[in-house]
């Protein structure tokens, strides 16, 4: 050991914190499945650390160190609960050989924070809860910030996450990884929940709400990890690549005075190129592995996109025939919605307003703004103005998001003046 | 661990499929498939639910109605207590039920004593 200052201490600790937290959860929960106990003791070995690093010197390797504390900490509780509870002596504890090794193969696969992500997606727990569950468990993150960022109240984001790891304990839900056969399938809702944590942060176009405006780049850390560990795996470059592209567009999404700016206004110059190069290499890849999927199309419509910031006009056709693969895929209405909209830019506003009233009936639809803002627009370019203003009024009423709210707002006075002098009539219609 | 698998199907649509006590042939093979592996520790069909009385004590009155105690049209139609490393071993075997095609299969961990 070294003596270290209080500043070697605290870089120690975090880096430790940053990029290890999920595998040391991921060692002390694997016997017992005890998710929160294991939480707990590694939050203990944390606090001593910060105290014994300063006093006796950052040792060698601080993460052995603190798994090491962690556990000792792990079974005095355990026994403690024995004692008090009478619990049967059955259980087993990973042996120290087996857990120190693993802390000392560095990136070895399985790794344990890809079985964490595994654990968490599984089949069994409840799918809204994976994605809060992985934030708090592979990346220890706290459950206040985790309830502000799905805009849930801390209590109810509390109650999910304990009841999600009171079922993965108590249901016997196994810390190995899937078999080979199953791996694919387990992988897709691991990708899944990635990609939620992800829009989560998305849909706050103006970065203005502070809770949710990291998740982007929590998922981006979330994805490179999954591409890392599973690079044989098309999908997983897929999510990133979507992912990607999407981030590069960050700084593209509001204009100077902060208004929302939809993907077909946006100043391409102001796009990152070198995201978008990754992208495109990571999309290259996977295509490679000759196994497609929901999240390579997805990105391979995002990279049909890109190609506007080489001068070059949108390729609708293709991507039109993208959302086609992709529905089949899926099913999707969603993806039906902007299948309809790239048929528009093809065969016209009135073919694309037949493809949106063909799945008009889908009740999942009617509540769904980009619906009713794509209609509005398509009815707008056919001159039916006040057909198109009474859509986004819909649109309107449907968005949570303000400054998405103005932009629809401002294109349904567009519209209006774009009518003749009867639609001022229209101004408080539904 | 141990788990307990439940049975649930349409009691009217299965009685008309296997009206006597004998057990199908799918079953058959399925409970055999689960003494083979060393995973079975009891199993057994219940009889149909119009022979179900549901039975609660309130202080100290016994209180017991005709019928099962859920009135639902998928009912509880036998189980299958099982051991099994994990969920996901319990899961494959709910999943090989013939129950888990006919209805549904709630797989539930047992407390351990």
């Amino acid at each position: 050991m070294t003596t270290g200052d209080q500043l070697d201490v605290l870089r120690a600790a975090d880096g430790v914190a940053r990029d290890r937290y999920g595998k040391l959860i991921a060692i002390l929960a694997a016997e017992t499945r005890d998710l929160s106990a294991a939480e707990d003791a590694l939050s203990d070995a944390f606090t001593g650390a910060l105290v014994r690093w300063h006093k006796e010197g950052v040792p060698r390797s601080p993460e052995a160190w603190l798994l090491s504390v962690a556990r000792r900490r792990l079974v005095d509780r355990i026994r403690h609960a024995r004692v008090v509870e009478g619990a049967a002596g059955h259980l087993r504890l990973a042996a120290d050989e087996r857990a120190d090794a693993a802390c000392d193969e560095d990136e070895q696969i399985p790794d344990w924070r890809l079985r964490l992500m595994f654990v968490c997606a599984h089949p069994a727990i409840d799918r809204k809860v994976r994605a809060p569950l992985m934030l708090q468990t592979v990346m220890g993150l706290d459950t206040a910030s985790i309830a502000g960022a799905f805009l849930v109240s801390p209590h109810t984001m509390t109650q999910r996450l304990v009841r999600a790891k009171r079922k993965i304990k108590l249901a016997g839900i196994s810390f190995e990884p899937p078999d080979g056969s199953e791996v694919a399938a387990r992988l897709d809702a691991v990708l899944d929940a990635i990609y939620a944590v992800f829009m989560q942060g998305w849909t706050d176009p103006l970065g203005g709400d502070p809770r949710r405006r990291g998740l982007a780049h929590e998922a981006l850390w979330l994805g490179a990890l999954a591409v890392k560990l599973a690079p044989q795996e098309p999908e997983a470059l897929g999510l990133m690549a979507l992912m990607l592209h999407l981030d590069a567009r960050s700084e593209a999404r509001r204009n100077a005075s902060g208004d929302y700016v939809p993907l077909a206004e946006q100043d391409t110059a102001l796009w990152d190129p070198e995201m978008i190069a990754e992208a495109e290499d990571l999309l290259g890849r996977a295509a490679g592995r000759g196994r497609i999927g929901r999240f390579q199309l997805e990105a391979a419509i995002q990279s049909a996109h890109a190609d506007r910031r080489r001068g070059n006009a949108t390729d609708w056709p293709a991507i039109e025939n993208l959302y086609d693969h992709l529905h089949r895929l899926t099913g999707s209405p969603v993806v039906a919605i902007n299948r309809a909209i790239a048929s528009a830019e093809r065969l016209g506003p009135e073919a694309g307003l037949r493809a949106l009233d063909a799945i008009a009936a889908d009740p999942r639809l009617s509540g769904y703004q980009p619906f009713w803002a794509g209609k509005a627009e398509l009815l707008s370019k056919m001159g039916d103005q006040p057909a198109a203003a009474a859509a986004f009024d819909q649109a309107i009423a449907l968005e949570t998001d303000g400054a998405v709210r103005d932009y629809l707002a401002r294109r349904r006075a567009q519209a209006c003046q774009a009518g003749d002098g009867s639609n001022a009539s229209l101004t408080g219609s539904s | 661990m141990k788990y307990i698998l439940m049975i649930y199907r349409d009691e009217a649509a299965f009685q008309a499929m296997e009206p006597t006590n004998t057990h199908s042939p799918a079953y058959m093979a399925y409970g055999q498939a689960l003494q083979q592996a060393g995973a079975l520790v009891d199993g057994r069909r219940l009889r149909p639910a119009d022979t179900a009385s549901t039975v609660r004590s309130k202080d100290g009155k016994v209180e017991v109605l005709d019928g099962p105690y859920s009135d639902t049209r998928e009912q509880l139609g036998g189980y299958f207590l099982i051991d099994a490393p994990d969920l996901d071993a319990a899961i494959a075997w709910a999943a090989r039920c013939p129950g888990a095609a006919q209805g549904a299969v709630e797989v539930r961990p047992l407390w351990e004593m």
